[in-house]
């Protein structure tokens, strides 16, 4: 039980680090929606190749959820730098030796940044919505792409608050954020689609964890979803995520062992 | 826990660093017995195992060798237990920036469980008594260096903990900070009954607080007592002679060594330092042996021994020199 309450009591700390920031809070907004107009206007006549998924629908409509799974992966990707923010000051030397669960101090960094991933989402969907796009999956299909949001939200933070604990320092999250995610979302179908790259392509996309969410989200949103795809590629993240939050919670012991 | 058993119970602790191609044994084979409801202040330069020990008793690092029980709780297979007992300052911020100094309190008393209602009353109490409560609820970064070090001291104490660790509690603060910050701590140590372990760079600050001091050095205690006890094992006063340059230092040094009735002869720098079992009646004798000898003194002084020369004397090495070298 006390597990539950330090992860509320954490979490609501973590909110308070961002939203007393209107700048930073406000470019988390802002951000996602250059992504979705700036890709959307870059690639525009994509949808005329022939050969493109999704006849009969926009290249905007392609591309939401794709820019959702991007931003969340980008966001994500960064929730290691808190952990060596606390650990150069004394404040995660302060928590180790206090009550506070691990699983508590682990989980309330995944469920921040799952709530800042879930609010891009939304905002993201309707500026897509107020610029013409149409989403057939309506609020069910919403809700089920919030759950691959979080899935994927707590993938990427679990390994980036795992290599925080392991190397304190914001240069190694810098090589997780730059090397790792960018190549990753161009090696799915976010803002491609696969069927039309090299082939190689379409192969690395099937065992990247990041197009399993984009093609999940992709499926929810649309008219007719394929239901096995969808909860296949689902139950994947579900899956990696368990594992990755078990690791990095398991980092904190590399943490105690190193200091 | 019966207050006969030591609240701090150390023995043969060893923790020895791996560095890419460098081991640094930063324990080697410590021992240490903090009775209940005392202060002990940890001695030593940087890199003798102050911080190590503290980190070990913590929780925060894992020993190599040695056991080490805190509030009767074994440091390593009951590190649950020990961490419901202890309060833990480090030598950094244990406080959010962003976070106001009331949040801070509070989150800590709710971390060790505390309701709701007892925590805000404590984090009032202790705001009230380090003086924070006008700046309770501003961002911790917009306090000033000895305001913020309150705060971590109150956030260690807020569910009143039966040991405190204080890491360098006054490092980098200003005298007057830091003369607040010892007035607090003594009054809140004498009240409550708590047990105590500071480390400290300042010989006045372990004079001022500790009922128990261990001077470390090198992973090893080299000699504990109370601060009166360590002054009286060096038998007489100190005597200083400070001379115009190194080289006069070491003549003077020549000449003193054979005055009678002084004892650990040796030259700092420019400062010639001695030891006498009357430092009055030794003196004078010192200085017109000098004078015979046609070696200039620029300044001369006695004093009653300091804990710097209870540190010069385990050591070898002065206080103040171990210092300028962590600082050059």
């Amino acid at each position: 039980m006390s597990a539950v309450t330090h992860t509320l009591m954490l979490t609501a700390r973590a909110s308070r680090s961002t939203m007393r920031i209107p700048v930073f809070a406000g470019m988390q907004i802002i951000q996602p929606l250059i992504w979705l107009l700036l890709f959307g206007q870059l690639f525009k006549s994509v949808v005329d190749i022939p050969g493109f998924a999704m006849p009969g629908s926009t290249y905007l409509e392609f591309i939401t959820p794709g820019v959702v799974m991007m931003t969340a992966m980008f966001g994500a990707a960064w929730a290691g730098s808190g952990i060596v923010e606390d650990s150069e000051r004394g404040v995660m030397d302060y928590l180790l030796a206090s009550p506070a669960s691990r699983v508590a101090i682990q989980l309330s960094s995944l469920v921040w940044f799952s709530v800042v991933a879930a609010v891009q989402a939304l905002v993201v969907l309707g500026v897509a919505w107020l610029c013409g796009a149409r989403f057939a999956g309506g609020l069910p299909g919403v809700l089920l792409m919030l759950v691959g949001v979080v899935l994927l939200t707590f993938v990427f933070a679990a390994m980036s608050n795992a290599v925080a604990l392991l190397t304190r320092q914001q240069e190694a999250l810098i090589g997780v954020s730059q090397l790792l995610t960018i190549p990753l979302m161009f090696l799915s179908s976010a803002v491609m689609d696969t069927r039309l790259s090299a082939g190689w392509v379409a192969t690395a996309a099937r065992f990247n964890p990041f197009d399993w969410a984009v093609v999940a989200g992709r499926e929810v949103l649309g008219s007719s979803p394929d239901w096995g795809l969808v909860w296949g590629r689902l139950g994947l993240l579900a899956a990696l995520a368990v594992v990755m939050t078990w690791l990095a919670t398991g980092a904190f012991r590399a943490y105690q062992r190193s200091s | 826990m019966t207050a006969t058993n030591p609240a701090i119970d150390v023995a043969g602790l060893t923790k020895t660093y791996r560095a890419r191609h460098r081991e640094v044994r930063a324990l080697d084979g410590l021992d240490l017995t903090v009775g209940a409801g005392t202060v002990l202040g940890l001695l030593g330069p940087n890199g003798a195992g102050k911080s190590t020990t503290v980190r070990i008793l913590a929780t925060l690092s894992l020993p190599d060798a040695g056991a080490a029980h805190v509030a009767g709780y074994d440091v390593v297979r009951d590190a649950a237990a020990v961490r419901r007992s202890i309060g833990y300052v480090s030598q950094k911020p244990v406080t959010r920036s962003m976070d106001t100094g009331r949040e801070n309190l509070e989150l800590a008393g709710h971390l060790h469980g505390l309701g709701r209602r007892e925590t805000k009353a404590r984090a009032q109490r202790l705001l009230d008594a380090f003086g924070l409560t006008e700046s309770a609820d501003r961002l911790v970064r917009t306090y000033s260096g000895g305001m913020a070090r309150k705060l971590d001291v109150a956030v260690g104490l807020v569910h009143s903990p039966s040991v405190l660790f204080l890491d360098e509690p006054t490092t980098g603060l200003d005298p007057e900070a830091r003369a607040e910050l010892w007035a607090e701590l003594s009054r809140l140590a004498g009240d409550s009954g708590m047990t105590v372990l500071l480390t400290t760079h300042y010989l006045d600050e372990a004079d001022r607080l500790a009922d128990q001091v261990v001077i470390v050095d090198r992973g090893r205690v080299v000699t504990r007592g109370t601060p009166d006890e360590l002054k009286d094992q060096l038998h007489g006063d100190g005597i200083t002679v400070d001379l115009p340059s190194v080289e006069v230092a070491s003549l003077a040094a020549g000449v003193a060594a054979r005055v009678a009735g002084l004892s650990e002869v040796g030259v700092d720098g420019r400062r010639l330092r001695a030891r006498a079992a009357s430092g009055a009646g030794t003196l004078p004798v010192l200085l017109a042996a000098l004078e015979a000898e046609g070696v200039p003194v620029h300044a001369a002084g006695l004093a009653r021994p300091s804990l710097d020369d209870v540190y010069l004397h385990h050591t070898g090495r002065t206080f103040e020199a171990e210092m300028a070298g962590v600082a050059a």
